[in-house]
């Protein structure tokens, strides 16, 4: 009847003898059906349902015995039935209150005669026998955690015996009956499972009139009152505006507590939160979620209003199922039956569930998660477990049921396996020792509490553990911890969060149960480089140092980052960043170059002058440390003052030095990507020019794997603005490696690999080279990339490379549908793809036969659909391409047939000169067609121009002036044929 | 009381400060008062020292209680005197790493011969696990968690824990130090009792 049930008194109470089952509509749910079951098996199995228990399934009854009617004697105390087993004992027997039933037809009458008590006769009939199986089958048949080989031992009875024991048979028929009342338990229950989840209007709804019955003036209620803001319902039960239900938004509410300000608070699919609220006058709703999403409204409530968390607990029990750990134990409550692939099913299906759930709060990260997709691996067969299984399962058996002493002595025991062996970790955790050991953390005794988390500390490396321990809440029992005066603690504490907060979900408990603020906390200590510390002051380093290693954990999250720096982290991780110590420096530096990537850090960074520790530290002797720092470096020197910063302090030549740590991959990836961020600043070329960088980086050009690439390549590029590493590349031999790397995959390398081919480019010299590699026919396939930055990046490049090329324009033509391609670029959407292809084919259109092939591309019509545009950096290059492509045929006509002129002259009105340069010279080319002369007139070109011509820029000055001269002969010539 | 008795007593006492002792001295004297005269020499004897154990630093284990009052008891007397008093706090409260191992060994060394054996852990263990009524010999767990400890603990291999075995332990996992009961106060009841008792230091 159900291993399931047994099994979940045990996780719903975690003691030992008689458990109680929880009243939560799931367990209810589960009793309604083991009573259907066995209502039904007398009549369907009539055979089946005479077989007698091997042992008397007893339990306290509150039955009256006059309930039972014929086939029984009934006394004023007792019942017996009249029925009786091979050896005469009666199968059903009552007397003051506590029975005893030998089978399953028994079972049903007592249902029957039970009536409206069914479902409490069954409670305590599961509460009082734990494995129901066990009696009814033998204790061959008892639940057993793992590999269950009953069935087969069942098989093989039936086999053997046929003739003597007929009986088998039908144990075999009961077992599997049983084992398909289980699995439909469970199928059941995942679905009721599976629909707490999301929150639906009628939920919502449900919930609003709960609390609307117990909300009122008085200091009981819970709340002064709750309202819709709004009292159109919607057909589907929503009422939010239909707009604001794409986004899952179901409703806003009102409400009032005794003890706050009015809350306002939206209630969508994903959960409740607080929106800005509304405004009365305006009538507006400001819809910004202002707090973390709750499961429910009673979750926010409770955290919003002390008010409504104290007297809620006086409430009927409708609300408790509302409690924290309500998901979880109704889980538990499933992860119990019997067989192992069932378990790992759940255990997949509920982490879907809550999977599904944590991602509507869209918590990023900035590394890759790892694992989280890892499947469970269980042991196959129990047939060879290892020896060190056994032994940890007696050990476990001693911290359950041992005191002070024998819990110490056998977590020491404990400690003498090998806890990273997988081996061990997963025999602790399958015969239920990570559950113990997490429990003990709950205890007061400081001693069970350290032997617990070593070995948590040292289990905590596997990541099915870690997962595990997060399962059974123990990050909150160390967050806890965090605030012990034992420091032995804390430490140990910090250092198993730090291990177990490798994946998402475990950051974000520590985040929600206070554990950020409390390892900031941690870090508060004496300078550790200042002299004579007292064994106080140590252990409080040594504290502060275990914090910063979860810290660093932790830190992977972004809501993490925010968190750290709201509970003041930032200035003191740069105390921190003074010590003397490495083992300090590494979780520091690590934490500061994971949060680097928030731009509030790398401004605190800079301000709080730790760009001048991480350059010292980059010279220190320990890689690991050298890495972090030049990461850390890497992400800020996005920042101009801190590029100039890490320069001041002398960073640059270290940096320069790691290069040659040519067998260390990660660490000559930081190094890289610092060197890259800190070339973009001209004077640190310089620099990195007198200390023979461009030689190092481009030696690293080969043989790298890509995230060193990318880097090395991206700062060549950057030094390549500079005339003169243009030939310094040359001259090292950078060149055909860089244009080899054109043939790549990886995007990111294929935008500083384009960048800094183009940049070589510029280098006529350079460009024999290139051209010798063909350099421009892969830099033009790259135009089928379909990253639009790949597209943008070699489109710049190409602009270079036609320049400079002494014959481009055949080497164009002889592209196969090239030109079409790059013509046909221009229906991107991305401004930074339609600028450098119009810069692109300006320098294409200066070859007058490729101009033809273009124009027959339909280029002009292209061109003139773009001038609508604003962008001023696509109107420089956009004028400069209509210029160039005037040259050809009718296309000056066709330019101002399109309607591409009349937008032309209102770039004159652009704050940008080099936008002003470029139109004009486009203007003038276009105002030797009359009718162009004509559009610009009525646009007000001529007095634009005019201003123009008093420019410094020469190119402007003629441009100008010979478009008004064009303008000017166009009416001379009018009034001339006029007044002839 | 003369000056070179307390110099005695500050020498015995050597974790305290001397106005520490002093405090601990009136302490004794006011302990000591409570109970009648019945002896010349004032001294507190076992059930009063037993009672100071459970009430003021929370030790509940009657056996382990009567095995700390046998390591205060340095002669054997079956009383408490002020030198043993002194000296017995000093390591009990605020002993060193070393003054522990060698105040707990004492403890658990019943017939004092230098080892712990077998038989001794045996008793102290007796009652450290919650009997289960499935298994059928109730002393199988608590043999087997001897055996556990003495694996554990026993470097030398001879059966039993002699005063080297056990140091060696307990350097290596200092939570071994009470490896076989309670025997030490738990550092809350340190700080009431020390906040009590030195109150009034500086007055002295």
């Amino acid at each position: 009847m159900g291993v399931a049930l047994t099994r979940a008194a045990q996780w719903t109470t975690a003691g030992f003898g008689t458990g109680k089952l929880e009243i939560t509509p799931l367990n209810e749910s589960i009793l309604q059906e083991i009573i259907a079951f066995v209502e039904n098996f007398s009549s369907k199995h009539p055979k089946e349902s005479s077989l007698v228990f091997k042992e008397p399934l007893q339990w306290t009854t509150t039955l009256e015995p006059s309930r039972f009617g014929s086939g029984y004697e009934v006394s004023k105390l007792s019942v017996t039935s009249v029925e009786t087993d091979k050896d005469g004992r009666p199968l059903l027997r009552l007397s003051a209150s506590n029975i005893e039933v030998l089978s399953f037809s028994q079972l049903s009458t007592i249902l029957r005669v039970a009536q409206d008590k069914k479902l409490r006769e069954v409670q305590a009939c599961l509460e009082a026998n734990r494995d129901p199986v066990a009696k009814i089958l033998g204790a061959s048949y008892a639940t057993v955690d793992g590999e269950d080989y009953s069935v087969l031992r069942l098989l093989e009875k039936v086999k053997q015996d046929d003739d003597a024991n007929h009986d088998a048979e039908f144990e075999m028929k009961v077992f599997l009956l049983i084992q398909q009342l289980d699995m439909q338990l469970m199928n059941n229950s995942l679905k009721q499972i599976s629909q707490e989840v999301r929150l639906s209007p009628a939920t919502v709804k449900n919930e609003v009139e709960l609390l609307e019955s117990f909300c009122g003036e008085e200091q009981e209620a819970v709340l002064k009152s709750v309202e819709y803001t709004s009292d159109y319902e919607f057909s589907n039960g929503c009422r939010a505006p239909p707009w604001r239900q794409v986004h899952g938004e179901i409703c806003y509410l009102k409400i009032k507590p005794h003890d706050t300000d009015t809350l306002y608070v939206t209630c969508s699919t994903a959960g409740v939160f607080l929106n800005g609220g509304v405004d009365e006058e305006k009538e507006k709703t400001d819809y910004e979620r202002k707090s973390e999403v709750y499961k429910d409204l009673v979750n926010l409530l409770k955290q919003r209003s002390s008010h409504f968390a104290q007297n809620i607990v006086s409430l009927p029990l409708s609300f408790s199922t509302n409690d924290d750990n309500y998901s979880l134990k109704e889980m538990s409550f499933v992860l119990v039956f019997g067989k192992f692939h069932d378990v790992l099913f759940t255990l997949d299906y509920v982490s879907k569930i809550s999977g599904v759930w944590t991602e509507e709060f869209s918590e990023s990260s900035s590394e890759s998660e790892e694992d989280e997709d890892q499947l469970d691996r269980r042991q196959e067969s129990s047939t060879d477990l290892p020896s060190e299984y056994w032994q940890i399962q007696k050990l476990v058996k001693y911290l359950k049921g041992g005191n002070q002493t024998a819990t110490v002595i056998a977590l020491c025991s404990m400690r003498d396996f090998n806890l990273a062996q997988e081996t061990c970790q997963l025999a602790i955790r399958d015969v239920g020792g990570l559950e113990v050991l997490i429990n003990l953390l709950d205890t007061d005794e400081i001693k069970c509490k350290i032997g617990s988390l070593k070995i948590l500390k040292e289990i905590s490396r596997n990541s099915q553990i870690r997962r595990a321990i997060a399962g059974f809440g123990g990050l909150q029992m160390m967050v806890n911890i965090l605030d012990s005066p034992e420091k032995k603690l804390k430490c140990l504490a910090a250092e198993t969060i730090a291990n177990v907060a490798k994946f998402r979900r475990a950051r974000r408990t520590v985040r929600k149960h206070g554990g950020i603020k409390r390892l900031v906390g941690l870090l508060d200590c004496v300078p550790s480089d200042s002299a004579n510390l007292t064994p106080e002051q140590e252990k409080d380093i040594e504290v502060a140092r275990c914090g910063a290693l979860a810290l660093w954990s932790c830190s992977k999250s972004t809501r993490n980052k925010e968190a750290i720096r709201k509970a003041g982290g930032i200035p003191l991780l740069a105390r921190l960043l003074k010590s003397p110590h490495e083992n300090m420096l590494i979780p520091v530096v690590g934490t500061l170059q994971e949060c680097a990537s928030e731009q509030s850090y790398r401004t605190a960074i800079q301000s709080e002058k730790m760009i001048e520790d991480l350059v010292k530290n980059l010279s220190r002797d320990n890689q690991e440390l050298q890495m972090h720092c030049a990461s850390a470096i890497f992400k800020c020197a996005e920042e101009k003052e801190t590029r100039e910063l890490v320069r001041q302090f002398d960073g640059l030549k270290p940096l320069v030095t790691l290069l040659s740590m040519s067998e260390n991959k990660q660490l000559l990836a930081a190094a890289t990507g610092a060197i890259w961020k800190c070339s973009i600043s001209l004077e640190n070329v310089a620099k990195f020019q007198e200390y023979k960088a461009i030689d190092l980086l481009v030696g690293l050009l080969t043989d790298q794997p890509e995230e060193v690439l990318v880097n090395v390549v991206g700062a060549l590029g950057e030094c390549a603005q500079e005339q003169s590493n243009r030939a310094i590349i040359r001259k090292c031999g950078g060149i055909q490696p860089l244009v080899s790397l054109l043939t790549g995959t990886n995007q990111a390398l294929l935008i500083n690999v384009t960048k800094a081919v183009g940049a070589c480019a510029i280098d006529p010299e350079n460009m024999t080279i290139i051209d010798r590699m063909d350099g421009l026919r892969l830099l033009w396939s790259l135009f089928k990339n379909p990253n639009p930055d790949v597209q943008a990046s070699a489109a710049w490049a190409i602009c270079p490379c036609i320049e400079n090329s002494k014959d481009a324009g055949e080497v164009v033509r002889s592209f196969v549908g090239g030109l079409e391609l790059i013509v046909n670029l221009l229906k991107s959407d991305n401004k930074e793809v339609l600028a450098s292809v119009c810069a692109a084919i300006a320098k294409i259109a200066k070859d007058e036969e490729n101009l033809a092939v273009i124009t027959d591309h339909g280029v002009v019509a292209m061109l003139a659909k773009l001038t609508k545009t604003t962008d001023d950096k696509l109107r420089r290059y956009l004028a400069e391409a209509i210029g160039n492509c005037c040259m050809w045929g009718s296309n000056r006509m066709s330019f101002g047939e399109t309607g591409a002129v009349a937008p032309l002259v209102h770039y004159l009105k652009s704050s940008d000169t080099m936008v002003h340069q470029a139109t004009s010279v486009a203007l003038f080319q276009l105002s030797k067609d009359a009718n162009n002369c004509i559009t610009m007139h009525e646009n007000g070109a001529v007095k634009l121009l005019l201003s123009l011509v008093g420019s410094t820029d020469e190119v402007l000055q003629e441009a100008a002036a010979g478009c008004v001269a064009n303008i000017r002969r166009l009416a001379l010539a009018n009034e001339k044929a006029r007044y002839g | 009381m003369s000056l070179p008795d307390l110099q005695k007593l500050v020498k015995l006492g050597k974790n305290f400060s001397r106005k520490e002792v002093k405090c601990l001295m009136r302490l004794f004297h006011d302990l000591v008062g409570e109970q009648h005269e019945r002896r010349a020499v004032s001294s507190l004897d076992r059930g009063k020292f037993m009672n100071i154990l459970h009430n003021t630093f929370r030790m509940t284990d009657d056996m382990m209680m009567g095995r700390v009052f046998c390591a205060f008891d340095k002669d054997n007397d079956g009383y408490i005197c002020l030198e043993e008093w002194i000296g017995g706090l000093s390591v009990f409260l605020r002993g060193s790493l070393d003054e522990k191992i060698e105040f707990c060994f004492n403890v658990y060394d019943w017939n004092g011969d230098g080892s712990i054996s077998w038989g001794e852990m045996f008793q102290m263990l007796k009652s450290s696990l919650v009997k289960q009524p499935t298994e059928e010999d109730p002393d199988e767990g608590i043999k087997d968690l001897v055996d556990i400890t003495l694996k554990k603990m026993d470097h030398d291999h001879d059966g039993m824990l002699s005063f080297a075995d056990f140091e060696k332990s307990v350097r290596e996992e200092h939570l071994l130090l009470e490896a076989f009961g309670s025997c030490l106060p738990d550092p809350k009841a340190i700080i009431a009792f020390e906040g009590q008792t030195f109150l009034n230091a500086s007055e002295i």
